[in-house]
């Protein structure tokens, strides 16, 4: 609304708006955390209950869930990375990296994708047990903001090769740029608390 | 489901309803076309991203509301009135008292408050709107989606039976197949993705465009109770966003979050469903605590008694608010010592509730009262709200509840914390800030009809339930037996819903006469009051403010007028950078609504077809680069002469 510019510091803090902006995504990121933790909650209560069909150590493979992690480790440093080339001012470098994060993100929603369909192959789908239901509504949401977040960006490659970096385009890719870090951080439970934990128990 | 069985078939009382509403909406798109009202409707409202246009419509929306829910509650109180009527059938007594509650809570006391906050809030700390116009728009939107989706459940379809806190076994499919429940888990969503927004919005905007100097401890108490509840509901929706997101996969795709069979747990539906509820109930409460606060301060002619204890009270309230869901299911068998730890957490609450009953006695201690409709509702509000807390203090004790649990001993509990609370403060709101609204006052006069019956319906209403409550008769029950002793309480408590509706009526003739024939001379600031939105004109210009006040103390504008520093000079007078109008939250309503039907019926290719809306929507958003416009030094310099005279 108002005309506090501010010249200096990083492109996307600069205005009043922008500040606001991204003070919004971060308490946004905060209803986030909250609707992420109910969803653990939830498949910590559910998690015995199977019912008599498939059980967390039949169904999951390390090997497969290793790739996945990796891959989605690896795009949010390469979205860090095109970040950085964000503030260095450098658009390609910009374009160049956030397309490599976008192309490991994909992966990983293929990945993810096979991984369902094999379970759903092998007799657990979401109408099987308890503890199934909570697996696959806590995996697809993570699943679905991800490939949400893939669609936004692309979204704004668009606007970013047709504007260039502006204020406005630095502080939208940056917004996204924490979203795709959250879902890492998610992830990183995922793996911890209803992989690895799965196996061993 | 086939289609000859979408429209309810339930006897004279719905086909009656169906033909009135079917008449009401055409009578009102006949009446807009035939005044050529359509563009000024557009232009003015359907696309406005003003916050004090959007909280005029959550108002309108929330007293509408209010009609739908209180005639529910008059039906229910007509089933009542006798031993073995046979007005309404068991079925649908479950469906009105479930559609009572839903829209009382969620759509009419939730609009009413988000409503005057609107309103108020970016005027109070001195801001040109919120800090993010276009998704507070969308906000309302969803809103009011969600509304009318539930809204329809009533003849389209069938409506929600299962109450409004839908416990499952009894909310899924097994026991209560149709569509009504699903009604309440789509447009809830709906409307629940539109509050949160709400909530994330007025964080930003109270933390980042209070006027210069206007530290945190200088904030209005309005402001501040706006603040937390903002906080509350970032903190809270989302659990109820999962609930009812586990709620639609069991009910439309057969998961098992909830049923008893194949691994399900029907006690996490009640766990996420109170992890929510309990919160919410203080989302409703801490803005109206807020607006007893300005109304008795300025009334009292006096600042606001204690006002860091109430800063305090506020947060300990919020942070409590999180600690004491078990307490509506003591019963369920959690055991003795769960038990008690939240019996000791919600009779904690009492404590942070009575410091602020203390302050507002002692704001008006030695005040020279002025005895205003708002005052009027905010001195109801201290005995009858007391009744309620007690009672609440009653039904904390564990042991203690075993005795009175789902009896109507709780129901008159909860309406005796919730319409003191809420709906009283939500009128003194309104009878305090009409004026900087409208530009207009209600009718004093008529406002003390609509007082006094209101009050005096209420308590005939509501204090028989305590009675009968302990008599024995539990909630929900749709009719019983001679001889229990339940008849004459019940009968008195039917005559006083109908004074309480009379009480209603007199309001909505209020709004009607003060619109017609009000003195449209209120000037900026008709109570002599202690805040900055009254520093503005009445109503507010669509800017709010010619020029940012600077506030150096609390209760900024009463110390501007005792140092003579209301004026505007001419060369202050700069460009105001506004923003424009928007389509796509009309729009996004529009979508929600349409997916959301389909969703409720399972016709899940239509639903996915039309989805393609709200990503078109969105796309469009994403692409949106309108910066807003400026308004010019003439026109403002045009607006502000015509209510404060010639500039200097």
């Amino acid at each position: 609304m108002s005309a506090h510019t501010q010249s200096t510091g990083p492109l996307e803090y600069r205005g009043l708006q922008n500040q606001m902006n991204i003070l919004g995504f971060w308490i946004f990121l905060g209803a986030e955390i909250v609707l992420f933790s109910t969803l653990f909650a939830s498949y910590f209560v559910l998690e015995m209950n199977t019912a008599g069909g498939p059980t967390q150590e039949e169904l999951f493979k390390i090997k497969d869930v290793m790739i996945e992690t990796m891959l989605l480790l690896t795009s949010s440093f390469t979205c860090g990375l095109a970040i950085h080339q964000m503030r260095e001012n450098k658009l390609k470098g910009l374009i160049s990296w956030m397309i490599v994060t976008l192309l490991l993100g994909l992966g990983f929603i293929y990945m993810e994708v096979t991984e369902f369909i094999h379970y759903v192959h092998e007799g657990a789908t979401i109408q099987t047990s308890g503890f199934l239901s909570a697996f696959f509504t806590l995996l697809g949401t993570h699943g679905l903001h991800v490939s949400l977040g893939i669609g936004w960006i692309i979204l704004l490659l668009i606007q970013l090769a047709r504007r260039g970096l502006t204020p406005v385009t630095a502080r939208k890719t940056f917004i996204a740029s924490l979203y795709w870090h959250f879902l890492d951080v998610v992830w990183i439970f995922i793996f911890t608390f209803v992989y690895l934990k799965g196996m061993v128990m | 489901m086939s289609l000859d069985k979408l429209l309810v078939d339930g006897g004279p009382l719905i086909l009656g309803s169906q033909i009135a509403i079917g008449l009401t909406i055409v009578s009102i798109l006949f009446l807009v076309t035939y005044l050529k009202k359509w563009k000024y409707l557009w232009k003015e409202w359907f696309t406005t991203v003003d916050h004090k246009k959007i909280g005029i419509m959550y108002i309108l929306a929330g007293v509408v509301m209010f009609f739908r829910g209180g005639v529910d509650g008059l039906l229910m109180k007509a089933q009542t009135a006798r031993p073995n009527m046979e007005f309404l059938d068991a079925q649908h007594y479950d469906e009105i008292f479930t559609t009572h509650g839903v829209i009382m809570i969620l759509f009419m006391a939730m609009p009413l408050l988000i409503g005057i906050m609107n309103v108020v809030v970016p005027l109070q700390i001195g801001a040109r709107d919120v800090a993010f116009p276009k998704l507070n728009a969308l906000s309302f939107w969803l809103f009011f989606a969600g509304a009318m989706l539930f809204n329809i459940s009533f003849v389209v379809g069938g409506s929600p039976d299962a109450g409004w806190t839908s416990y499952f076994p009894l909310a899924g499919k097994e026991f209560t197949p149709g569509v009504g429940n699903n009604y309440y888990a789509i447009a809830l969503q709906i409307a629940g993705i539109g509050t949160l927004a709400t909530g994330i919005n007025f964080i930003v905007t109270i933390l980042k465009m209070r006027a210069p100097g206007m530290g945190l401890m200088k904030m209005p108490m309005f402001t501040w109770t706006s603040f937390i509840t903002s906080i509350i509901i970032v903190a809270a929706f989302p659990i109820f966003t999962v609930a009812l997101a586990f709620m639609t996969l069991d009910r439309l795709l057969g998961t098992h979050f909830f049923t008893v069979a194949a691994g399900g747990d029907p006690m996490l539906w009640l766990n996420l469903f109170w992890l929510w509820g309990h919160p919410e109930v203080y989302i409703v409460i801490l803005p109206a605590f807020g607006m007893f606060s300005e109304v008795i301060a300025t009334f009292a002619r006096k600042n606001l008694y204690g006002y860091k204890s109430m800063v305090a009270s506020i947060v300990g309230i919020a942070f409590l608010s999180m600690l004491v869901w078990v307490h509506h299911f003591y019963t369920m068998g959690s055991g003795p010592a769960v038990n008690s730890v939240f019996s000791i957490t919600t009779m904690m609450i009492a404590i942070p509730t009575g410091v602020k009953i203390f302050n507002w006695l002692f704001t008006m201690r030695k005040g020279r009262i002025k005895f205003t409709n708002a005052m009027l509702w905010s001195l109801a509000f201290v005995p009858c709200f007391t009744i309620g807390g007690v009672t609440g203090v009653m039904l904390a004790m564990a042991a203690a509840d075993y005795q009175y649990h789902n009896t109507m001993f709780l129901v008159a509990h909860f309406h005796y914390v919730l319409i003191p609370g809420v709906v009283f403060a939500v009128f003194a709101g309104l009878y305090y800030w009409w004026p900087k609204m409208f530009g207009f006052a209600l009718n004093e006069k008529i406002g003390k009809w609509h007082f006094w019956l209101f009050v005096i319906g209420f308590n005939m209403t509501f204090m028989p339930m305590f009675f009968v409550g302990l008599k024995g008769m539990s909630r929900r029950m749709y009719t019983y037996s001679e001889g229990l002793g339940w008849e004459g309480l019940l009968g008195f408590s039917a005559v006083g819903a109908l004074v309480l509706a009379a009480g209603f009526a007199a309001l909505c003739y209020n709004i009607y006469w003060s619109f017609r024939y009000a003195s449209r001379d209120v000037g900026n600031d008709p109570w002599d009051a202690r805040t900055l939105e009254w520093a503005t004109a009445s109503p507010a210009p669509h800017y709010n403010f010619a020029k940012t006040p600077e506030v150096s103390s609390l209760d900024e504008y009463w110390v501007m007028k005792k140092e003579g520093r209301t004026n505007l000079k001419k060369e202050e007078i700069t460009e105001i950078h506004m923003p424009s109008n928007a389509w796509s939250p009309f729009f996004m309503c529009v979508a929600f609504g349409v997916v959301g039907f389909f969703l409720v019926f399972e016709w899940f290719t239509l639903a996915a077809i039309s989805a393609v809306a709200i990503v078109i929507g969105l796309i469009a958003n994403s692409f949106d680069y309108d910066e807003g416009y400026h308004v010019s030094v003439e026109e403002v310099e045009e607006t502000e002469r015509k209510w404060r005279g010639e500039l200097k």
